[in-house]
């Protein structure tokens, strides 16, 4: 079976919902496939408010709801329990769902796949392989999609914003939090969150702390942490959340040979989120694991528009499809989102620092050529949260000269 | 068809007890299994077949080329290997010959390897061939540089070491054998030819023995009053990569064994990942199946050096596995007519592999151990589910979806395993009794999220089926 739309979206969290919205809004056959059962993404299962519009006040799934709803009314069709599993076209991907195997072909792809967290394996967390191991993905779904029992006695691996989310979720399901456990020497979540969690839930923050092993078998015993001063402790507990350290949710832009960003190892994107391959854009999670719903709804917003004047373009392709110039950051800097740029880009960057940074200074340069200085609105920029920079600079870019070069002062 | 977890023993004595569902005690119950007239029970400590050494090994079908010539494992392996290509075939069991590379990467390696190719004919294995350099690199663009040849053993394979192990309790268990789980049993005796067994659940009584229970075949055999070998576990540790690593590596690449030890191999699987180990470590304790840091430091030393963009890839699991090595070096497979007994004991690594031409062997034991077998037919078939990446899995066979829409819908995105692979494995012969069982039979939780994004539905169907 084959069929053929406008746009396929492949992933119904925030940024593909609210591209979905826009399209079809803007009367495009837009169809959003994803291999959950429900849609909506992450905030489906965060319980916590701090989601929509200002005031954020909305839980995530209501969230969740809300952006479907929207996209359903705007005449999008969202399809859930269909995965695309493989391209078999520069703009056409096999999918399969409970109706069955199809080949569906579009005039624009976006990939909205999200991100996941690292599990224990991919953090090489030594030690046997009890029940009771499991990522804030997968305890937010069995506590509050499932009402599954989660043990009584959790150690919160992370000490981020998402950390505290695990924990309230142990919380909600009666369990009680032994510690949250970071290797950074500072607690990485704002001050108020950590201070919160120290004083009205007396759950001790442990900095400089890392898990050097999960003990027990059938079921968790204990973690094993040592404080970089060289003390070594047993924290008894039957479950442990390893929360954070965000990677993209990337095969199908790897299976398409998309090129990467070598700082996030999501899809390089310009300004206007376009990929490696002319069609295909990229939005949300999937290009900077992670920042919030917000920045994800507002990619998808972005991407849609991006999307229309593709659409609307007389498609001498490789004309409607610069490469842009690579964008480039060096330490303390980890990443900067978009990766690449040309000048007509407007969408502000995102960065990451790895360590905290006192009124920072962000010089742009390409060649030599100094394009940008930009003294950033924070006294202290720190790790775990994202830097904004403006576009504003973009139209000085050289699109036959070197990489933009990103720096700090 | 009988299956227990719980509850009392049947008491009349089976005509033979296999201890051990591990893959050589399933095979050997299966092996039994063409004999109707038999009363066979396999009984197994655990909750699970498979459960010990045979789930954590670096699944790898071999051709034998290195065993000690003239050796029972050397034939065992040799005759087994070829049993086992064909029943994988038969049996659906997902099996690649992409061929073995030993690769050097020194000049006492690198001389090592004609001697090497010469031990192959001696175990009558003649398609061993020297490669150069250029050759080597040719086949495998991605090794790390400074390779000076290697020697190509083309008949290697990789298989599911799970999905043999459960075929054969599958098929003996269809056939009428009685598998016992969570069966941990002690020897306590034996009057008028029957052994009597203490057990958790009561007693068991068998008029022959089968000692296969890998690690602790000693401990069992000394409660028979036989002191012929001691177990040292023999830990491997094994790093899992995610299915992105497929692509860097198309042969099993072996370490050249030297006098200064046997080096790790990396490897892809069935399941189109690709593993790095083991490590090899002798220790004392028989439950210490937990990987360490220096452990996993020094293999992926040295997977970078064999194929460096391996460590880039993510990591999807991490094991540790006993191997059951003893103080002799070939296998220990004695039959004690005057205790109607037969110890396996002593298979290491290539188990797997030689699993039928052992099962073939003890049944010949326990025939000149008195036992009459009675007549011979053939267990029915069995047709296993396929995990391996290089046959269809249901959900890319549009006529299995549209007959039966749950093999469309995937949970498991990261292994792409359908709502009807897990129902099927749910109502199998021998179902899951743990998640970790669910995951072994479907590799459901096996991928790159670890079940960020499937686990709690996983866990929901496990539970709802009454798990």
């Amino acid at each position: 079976m084959s069929r053929e739309v406008d746009v396929l979206v492949v992933g119904a969290g925030p940024a593909g919902l609210v591209a979905a919205s826009r399209l079809a809004a803007a009367g495009a056959h837009v169809e959003v496939l994803e291999r959950e059962q429900w849609p909506g993404g992450v905030p489906r299962h965060c319980a916590h408010r701090g989601f929509g519009a200002w005031p954020h006040a909305l839980t995530g799934p209501d969230h969740a709801r809300r952006l479907t709803e929207a996209a359903a009314r705007a005449g999008a069709d969202v399809r859930t329990g269909v995965t695309a599993l493989d391209w078999t076209g520069d703009l056409a991907l096999a999918t399969v769902g409970p109706g069955g195997a199809e080949t569906l072909a579009a005039r624009a792809v976006i990939l909205a796949t999200g991100a996941r967290e690292r599990p224990r394996a991919a953090r090489l967390v030594p030690g046997t392989r009890p029940a009771g191991v499991h990522t804030t993905g997968e305890l937010q779904q069995a506590v509050h999609l499932y009402g599954q029992h989660i043990g009584t006695r959790a150690v919160i691996v992370g000490a981020e914003a998402v950390s505290h989310a695990a924990a309230d979720t142990v919380r909600a399901a009666g369990a009680e939090v032994v510690a949250l456990v970071t290797d950074l020497p500072r607690a990485p979540a704002a001050a108020a969150r950590t201070l919160d969690a120290r004083l009205r839930h007396r759950t001790p923050v442990l900095t400089g702390t890392s898990v050097t092993e999960l003990l027990g078998r059938g079921r968790l015993s204990g973690v094993r942490v040592r404080h970089r001063d060289g003390r070594t402790a047993t924290l008894p507990c039957d479950t442990v959340v390893f929360t954070g350290d965000f990677v993209p949710e990337h095969e199908l832009a790897r299976r398409g040979a998309l090129t990467l960003a070598p700082g996030t190892r999501g899809p390089a994107v310009d300004g206007a989120l376009r990929t490696s391959r002319p069609g295909v854009f990229a939005a949300g999670s999937v290009l900077h694991a992670v920042e919030s719903a917000a920045t994800a709804a507002r990619e998808g917003a972005h991407a849609a528009g991006a999307v229309r004047d593709w659409l609307a373009a007389d498609r001498s392709r490789a004309a409607h499809w610069p490469t842009g110039v690579p964008l480039v950051t060096a330490p303390p800097l980890l990443r900067i989102t978009p990766d690449r740029v040309t000048p007509a880009d407007r969408l502000p960057y995102l960065l990451r620092t790895a360590i905290p940074l006192s009124r920072p200074v962000l010089y742009v340069t390409q060649d030599g050529r100094p394009l940008h200085r930009a003294r950033l609105p924070l006294t202290v920029a720190a790790p775990h949260r994202p830097l904004t920079l403006t576009a504003r600079w973009t139209h000085r870019v050289d699109p036959a000269g070197g990489p933009v070069h990103v720096t700090i002062a | 068809m009988t299956v227990t977890v719980s509850g009392p023993l049947p008491a009349e004595p089976y005509d033979v007890v296999v201890v051990g569902a591990g893959v050589v005690g399933c095979a050997i119950a299966r092996r039994l299994a063409h004999h109707p007239a038999l009363r066979v029970a396999l009984v197994e400590a655990l909750d699970d077949v498979g459960q010990g050494t045979s789930k954590a090994n670096t699944a790898i079908l071999h051709t034998g080329f290195d065993a000690v010539p003239g050796s029972l494992e050397a034939r065992l392996v040799r005759e087994g290997a070829r049993l086992l290509a064909t029943y994988a075939t038969e049996s659906g069991i997902p099996v690649e010959r992409v061929g073995a590379l030993l690769v050097a990467w020194d000049e006492e390696q690198l001389a090592a390897l004609p001697r090497l190719a010469e031990k192959a004919a001696r175990n009558a294995y003649h398609d061993t061939r020297l490669l150069g350099p250029a050759d080597l690199y040719a086949r495998e663009p991605h090794l790390g540089p400074g390779a000076l040849g290697a020697l190509h053993v083309p008949g290697e394979s990789i298989i599911c070491p799970w999905t043999t192990t459960l075929a054969y309790a599958t098929q003996a268990v269809r056939a009428g054998v009685d598998l016992h789980l969570n069966t941990p049993v002690e020897p306590a005796g034996r009057h008028d030819g029957v052994h009597r067994l203490t057990t958790p659940r009561g007693p068991l009584h068998a008029r022959r023995l089968v000692n296969a229970a890998g690690l602790h075949a000693d401990t069992l055999d000394r409660g028979l009053g036989l002191d012929d070998f001691t177990v040292t576990p023999r830990r491997g540790q094994l790093v899992v990569h995610d299915k992105f690593a497929r692509a860097l590596v198309r042969h099993i690449l072996l370490p050249v064994p030297t006098a200064l030890g046997k080096g790790v191999l990396v490897a892809p699987t069935v399941y189109g990942n690709v593993l790095l180990g083991p490590t090899a470590e002798n220790l004392d304790d028989k439950d210490a199946t937990e990987s360490t840091a220096e452990g996993l430091r020094a293999l992926r030393e040295q997977g970078r050096r064999i194929l460096p963009a391996l460590l880039d890839e993510e990591v999807t699991a991490v094991y540790a596995g006993l191997r059951a090595a003893t103080e002799h070096d070939d296998y220990r497979i004695r039959a004690h007519p005057e205790l109607g007994s037969v110890t396996v004991g002593g298979i290491r690594s290539t188990g797997l592999t030689a699993s039928l031409a052992i099962a073939a062997h003890v049944t010949a034991l326990l025939a000149e151990t008195g036992l009459d077998l009675g007549a011979e037919r053939p267990p029915d078939p069995v047709r296993m589910p396929n995990l391996g990446e290089a046959f269809p899995r249901p959900h890319q066979q549009p006529e299995r979806v549209a007959a039966d829409p749950e093999y469309g819908v995937l949970v498991c995105h990261c292994e792409r395993v359908s709502r009807g692979e897990i129902r099927d494995a749910l109502a199998s012969t021998i179902p899951p009794r743990s998640p970790e069982g669910l995951r072994r039979r479907t590799r459901a939780r096996s991928g790159r999220c670890g079940g960020f994004h499937c686990g709690a539905a996983v866990r929901a169907l496990f539970e709802e089926a009454g798990g």
